[in-house]
């Protein structure tokens, strides 16, 4: 999408992922291209069933057995992942070169067996490397996420962790073998707001001390304010806005992100109705004609039902895929509460973020 | 606030589990009214005890000490037959998960009415389809949807269903468990505008749960703060969040991301303490510092508290 092509990590061509439900076909992602750019944090934001988690596991060939990717390329280091067929080549990327903490810790570790030897299998495996080099280097990166005490605990299970502990040593688990992607699926949703707080911390610190190049999938908006470079807005499977994190939140220009901008709970006002967007999302098992998002837009044009838009440039960094943008559309400004956006939350808060302390 | 009738009152109220020899005491001495009308929220993280107080009120956890009151009617404890089904017709709960929550195998004709059924609250099978109906029609699903099983809904439309088998029943006060937290971002504001939309009509009174203070703010009247199961602090919504004087409350409205990358990147986090729970532990008690604004302290650390609110009052008025 970005135009001058400097220090791409990963590149997706016209991907597209269908899925066969039954005798029905769902097309998840209808033909996404974009680049990732080395060492930035990208959020992939959107709701369930926008296809952003779908979009990821194509990377790391995680589909589910009855999800193919029928169209399109990804580029990493010189090779085609859509490519790949078989496990023994996938085992070379995934977990290796791009690794992913899901959101549900509980299942992302194998419950009898102990924390210590799930971190060291992962260095054995990709790297190497003896046991006993395997089991300081599992208990260096067990400090290095937060455990303390880690060579007492190295020996202990699942159960025995709390639900941000374990989500440290997923975390552990996914930078063993010192990935050049990490995908953070929802890592923090399970999470209390205060544990949550913690462990975006922690992959930030992480990123930065281990250079990785990010990407995070959330349906939170607070989340990708604080720990984003760049943000993609999915919906229907496509990514219909991008741009850098300031963009998107100070001047987006399709009307789904400002729909989701607008019924953020913190723009609420007392004893009066939020903003909703009206509606449900679109079937995917059907051919979507036009852009996506128009039966639910109140700035639906006649186009909109017609023809898919293409992706406008609003700045070297920044793109939206709405017939809005097209010069023959009429002039329209976004809602109040997108354009008054920062000057509404800043009176919420004080210059620490924090509520009250003014 | 004495002028406000009270309709659920909480007092003293000791809930403990016991697991063979061991005892887990998971509501410390919690007290709070509830006012007619009013949405008061119950906040704080998972295993904090708030899901736990609302089983109680609703009769399904045992409370070990204190009572709680409803109307003034003692509904804690042992009850007559006729008691019970006051206390069930009257307070309803909406889950927060609606997949768990409704009956796979029934249709949604049948999982609205099972209220009905068990009360016998309708007059003839007609009735009993008018006032369906009519339910379905106001949380915005349609009267074809009946004969339909939960499984083919989202999400949003089967919070929907918990709300019209909630509503159906014409009770007085609502407990809301998480109602939107399994809920996308765009279907969140729907229901939580149709929550409200019921308030406004039927003179309801909620209790809402919810471990997000950034929805609290906007929804709620009162908020009380809960911490490994005590109360710490209760206040109007716009007292909690102007002055929160609690060093957990602080820590906790802290920690909600901003949806705005500016604040937000500036933000430096700070780590809780129990230092001040643990030193009012033996001796402290839920205390009025303002009229109408609650902190749990002692006498020592009264003082503390008070200066660290009238430092925010000044520097709220001098900015």
């Amino acid at each position: 999408m970005s135009e001058d092509k400097k220090n791409l990590i990963l590149s997706v061509k016209d991907l597209e992922v269908k899925f066969k439900v039954r005798d029905k076909v769902l097309t998840a992602i209808r033909r996404i291209s974009m680049d990732f750019e080395e060492g930035k944090v990208v959020a992939i934001v959107g709701e369930s069933g926008s296809g952003k988690s779908v979009f990821t596991k194509t990377f790391t060939g995680m589909l589910e057995i009855n999800g193919t990717v029928t169209n399109g390329e990804i580029w990493f280091e010189g090779k085609d992942l859509a490519k790949i067929k078989n496990d023994k080549e996938w085992e070379q990327i995934r977990g290796k070169k791009i690794a992913t903490v899901f959101q549900d810790p509980m299942t992302s570790l194998n419950p009898v067996k102990t924390i210590g030897d799930q971190i060291s299998e992962v260095i054995i495996k990709h790297q190497g490397k003896s046991k006993a080099e395997a089991k300081k280097m599992a208990i260096e990166m067990m400090g290095r996420v937060g455990i303390r005490e880690p060579e007492k605990r190295y020996n202990e299970y699942p159960f025995m962790y709390s639900g941000g502990m374990r989500q440290r040593i997923v975390i552990a688990i996914a930078l063993a073998c010192r990935p050049r992607i990490l995908i953070c699926d929802e890592p923090t949703t399970a999470l209390d707001v205060t544990i949550q707080a913690q462990i975006i911390r922690l992959i930030k610190d992480l990123s930065q001390e281990y250079g990785f190049t990010t990407i995070y999938i959330t349906h939170d908006l607070g989340v990708v304010a604080n720990v984003a470079d760049v943000v993609a807005v999915m919906y229907a499977g496509q990514i219909i806005e991008y741009g850098n994190v300031n963009e998107i939140f100070y001047d987006s220009r399709h009307p789904y992100t400002w729909g989701l901008l607008s019924s953020l709970p913190q723009l609420g006002e007392k004893g009066e109705n939020l903003f909703a967007i009206r509606g449900t999302p679109p079937s995917l098992f059907e051919e979507i004609k036009g852009d996506a998002f128009a039966p639910r837009s109140n700035y639906a044009l006649k186009i909109d039902y017609e023809q898919e838009p293409p992706f406008f440039k609003v700045s070297d960094t920044h793109f939206a895929k709405t017939w809005l943008m097209d010069p023959r559309a009429p002039k329209v400004e976004p809602p109040a509460a997108v354009r008054e956006l920062h000057e509404r939350m800043l009176a919420l808060t004080s210059k620490g973020g924090i509520y009250g302390e003014r | 606030m004495n002028d406000k009738e009270v309709l659920v009152e909480v007092k003293d109220v000791d809930i403990t589990f016991k697991n063979g020899k061991r005892v887990f005491k998971a509501v410390k001495n919690a007290s709070f009214n509830i006012y007619k009308g009013e949405t008061f929220a119950l906040v704080g993280e998972s295993g904090s005890g708030k899901t736990t107080i609302a089983r109680a009120i609703i009769r399904l956890n045992n409370i070990s000490a204190g009572e709680i009151l409803f109307e003034g009617r003692k509904i804690s404890g042992k009850l007559s037959k006729e008691d019970r089904t006051w206390v069930q017709r009257n307070i309803q709960m909406i889950f927060q998960d609606p997949a768990a929550s409704l009956n796979e195998r029934a249709t949604i004709d049948y999982c609205i009415s099972e209220g009905l059924y068990n009360f016998h609250l309708y007059k003839d099978e007609a009735d009993r389809q008018e006032k369906v109906d009519k339910a379905l029609n106001a949380v915005g699903l349609l009267p074809e949807h009946k004969s339909r099983y939960p499984h083919e809904f989202s999400g949003g439309q089967r919070q929907r269903v918990g709300i019209a088998r909630a509503m159906i029943m014409e009770p007085k006060f609502i407990i809301a468990d998480e109602p939107i937290s399994a809920l996308d971002v765009s279907i969140r504001a729907q229901v939580l505008n149709l929550m409200n939309k019921f308030k406004d009509e039927n003179g309801l009174t909620y209790m809402f749960i919810a471990h997000d203070l950034s929805v609290v703010r906007y929804f709620a009247d009162r908020i009380a703060v809960i911490h490994n199961g005590r109360i710490v602090e209760v206040a109007s919504a716009t007292d909690l969040f102007r002055y929160p004087i609690h060093p957990y409350t602080q820590s906790l409205l802290q920690a909600v991301p901003m949806p705005d990358p500016e604040i937000e990147k500036a933000k430096q986090l700070k780590t809780y303490d129990n230092k001040h729970e643990e030193e009012s532990e033996e001796d402290g008690s839920l205390q009025e510092i303002v009229p109408g604004h609650y902190i749990f302290m002692n006498e020592k650390q009264r003082p503390e508290y008070e200066a660290k609110l009238k430092e925010m009052m000044n520097t709220s008025v001098s900015s």
